[in-house]
């Protein structure tokens, strides 16, 4: 076995209990949510013997081990069981929302990794000047104000007072490119404002730590351009950072996503769960707890392992 | 919203009496500390003494001075049911601070305790640090968003909720330098004069493991006042009319064109205090490792 292969057979190795706690802790979800699901779902009107007949019907009159069992065999079988406020399956509600919060986090990825690479890089190679300190305000003020706060002030001026975006809504890819741009535009920007200012103090002092080496000084004595120092030499050693800060991102956008998607009335993931967690649709809120748990399970995974190629020195015994 | 696994991991120093006055010093000194060291104090200051600072109530309303624009008897101006902004931000302060500080005292309490634990008893350690890898999977907000809505929403569960989310990578961040500070010379040499497992976790883990969650704590304490801001502006973390600083926004948002003080001054409460946490955050970072200093 190459120790490629085997690198990543420890890591899936060590996922496997993560996943199963992940699991649990998604199908909690349902004992944990105040009220008692059989009430909730028989209708205030329900007779207790109707009652008693929704909750036999959902087995929740057998032990927990049991329904987690079966909650376990369904899920395998791709079975996430019905919505009980939408009219709709869990999983069906899950993938017609999908699309929203993907091409969310993407487009402010987007936005994010170049022009946060670019600042933070910028700051370093200025160190100490009056650049790296508005670099480093901008990124300060990125990071510390409020998503949702920020997303009001932007819709009253460029939706409201200067009609350049619309306020609400989406408009899916396929239909109209365009329309999808324009809804999409100033939710990512916004979810991009908090990313940008992690990306560029996480480049910034990744930089710094590179430029301090003597690699650096010598490729400066040999003649190389400053451009081809920063981008080629440095850049490349400050990419192991990259990737962890990826990672990071990818988690901010989903997480961030939560509260955008609410101020912009964007029917995404972020905003299914929040309505379900209101309205108290157990099923759906598992369903959807268990698919983020799993996703970030899965980028954690490959973040680990992009990292560990990336960095020949990080090896995991 | 903000998953905190991202504080870089500390070499773990030792410290002398005389290299913490030295630290003190360094820190005082320190151009960011400085600037959030007194945005944190005067918000603070003005949370405790809230109710001296003004005359009226937060839920006071003058009911001919509904949607006052800023003004000397209103310096905040007042929202749709001629309620003092002024005040109501100022009590928000009280909740959003306490809800900050409280969660970022029982981060650091249980990051402790268990982070030594897992350093220190390989039994423990798997099923500790599976647990917090799984907490850890799951977007903070959401975690939080879950464990608001099954507890049912209060200052109380956004705290509970807040600290089970950001508990993990506190746990990480010690058992990692308590790693490292047990393999240093003098930790064995302590062992090997037959000092016992408490003693090493108190005397020498405890001590060495302590700068690098203050640093962490510092920011846990910023994220805490966003993530109860946004909780309680989707309506499941402080209820009104208890006003948070979340909450206000909520409530002004629809008024955001005709009002925009009702919305502004809130968010400019909760930026301030994140700002100066984080700057605070930065000043301890780069004096207590100077390794990473910018």
């Amino acid at each position: 076995m190459t120790p490629a292969i085997r690198l990543i057979l420890i890591k899936l190795l060590q996922a496997v209990p993560v996943v199963l706690i992940v699991s649990i802790l998604a199908f909690l979800v349902l004992n944990l949510l105040p009220g008692d699901p059989a009430v909730i779902i028989a209708g205030d009107q329900a007779t207790p013997a109707a009652i008693e007949a929704v909750r036999h019907s959902l087995g929740l009159d057998r032990p927990f081990i049991v329904q987690l069992g079966i909650w376990f065999l369904h899920i395998v079988h791709g079975n996430f069981g019905n919505s009980l406020v939408l009219n709709q399956t869990v999983a069906s509600a899950m993938l017609q929302r999908l699309p929203v919060t993907l091409s969310l986090a993407g487009l402010s990825l987007a936005i994010t990794l170049p022009i946060g690479i670019g600042l933070g890089s910028l700051a370093a190679y200025y160190r100490g000047s009056w650049i790296d300190s508005s670099v480093m305000t901008v990124a300060l003020v990125g990071v510390s104000v409020p998503s949702f706060w920020v997303a009001g002030l932007a819709v009253a001026l460029f939706s409201v007072v200067l009609g350049w975006f619309p306020s609400s809504g989406y408009v899916p890819f396929a239909q109209n490119p365009a329309q999808w741009l324009r809804a999409l535009l100033l939710p990512s920007i916004i979810l991009s404002l908090f990313e940008i200012g992690f990306l560029s103090r996480m480049t910034r002092s990744a930089m710094l730590d590179v430029f301090g080496q003597d690699f650096i000084r010598t490729a400066r004595s040999k003649g190389i351009s400053e451009w081809r120092i920063v981008s080629k030499h440095a850049f490349r050693n400050a990419l192991v950072m990259v990737i962890t800060a990826t990672g990071i991102l990818l988690s901010a956008a989903i997480g961030g996503s939560v509260v955008i998607e609410q101020v912009f009335a964007l029917p995404g993931v972020g905003r299914l769960v929040v309505e379900g967690i209101l309205a108290r649709d157990y099923p759906l809120v598992q369903g959807v707890m268990l698919i983020y748990g799993l996703t970030f399970v899965l980028i954690n995974l490959i973040v680990d392992l992009a990292y560990s190629f990336a960095d020949p020195r990080v090896r995991y015994d | 919203m903000i998953e905190a696994s991202t504080v870089p991991e500390f070499a773990a120093t030792t410290l002398a009496p005389r290299q913490r006055s030295m630290i003190l010093r360094r820190l005082v000194a320190h151009r960011s500390f400085q600037i959030g060291f007194f945005l944190v104090g005067v918000l603070a200051i003005a949370a405790v003494l809230g109710p001296m600072l003004t005359n009226t109530k937060p839920s006071a309303m003058h009911i001919s001075h509904r949607f006052s624009p800023p003004q000397a008897k209103f310096l905040f101006g007042t929202d749709m049911f001629g309620r003092d902004i002024f005040t109501r931000v100022l009590y928000g302060a009280r909740v959003s601070l306490w809800v900050g500080f409280a969660v970022a005292a029982i981060a650091g309490v249980f990051g402790t305790t268990l982070g030594v634990l897992a350093a220190q008893f390989r039994s423990l350690e798997g099923a500790i640090m599976r647990l917090m890898d799984a907490l850890m999977s799951f977007p903070a907000i959401l975690l939080a968003l879950g464990i608001t809505a099954a507890l049912g929403p209060s200052m109380n569960s956004v705290i509970i909720a807040l600290s089970v989310a950001y508990v993990p990578p506190g746990v990480r961040i010690v058992r990692a330098s308590a790693l490292v500070v047990r393999e240093l010379d003098y930790v064995q040499a302590a062992l090997i004069a037959g000092a016992r497992a408490p003693r090493i976790m108190l005397r020498h883990i405890l001590p060495n493991s302590i700068g690098p969650l203050l640093v962490h704590l510092s920011f846990v304490f910023a994220y805490a006042i966003l993530a109860e801001a946004a909780l309680s502006f989707l309506g499941v973390g402080v209820q009104p009319p208890t006003p948070s600083w979340g909450n206000i926004i909520a409530e002004g948002r629809d008024y955001a064109l005709q009002a925009w003080w009702i919305v502004l001054f809130p968010g400019i409460g909760i930026s301030l205090a994140t700002i100066g946490l984080n700057l605070l955050g930065d000043g301890l970072r780069d004096v207590l490792d100077p390794k990473l200093k910018g």
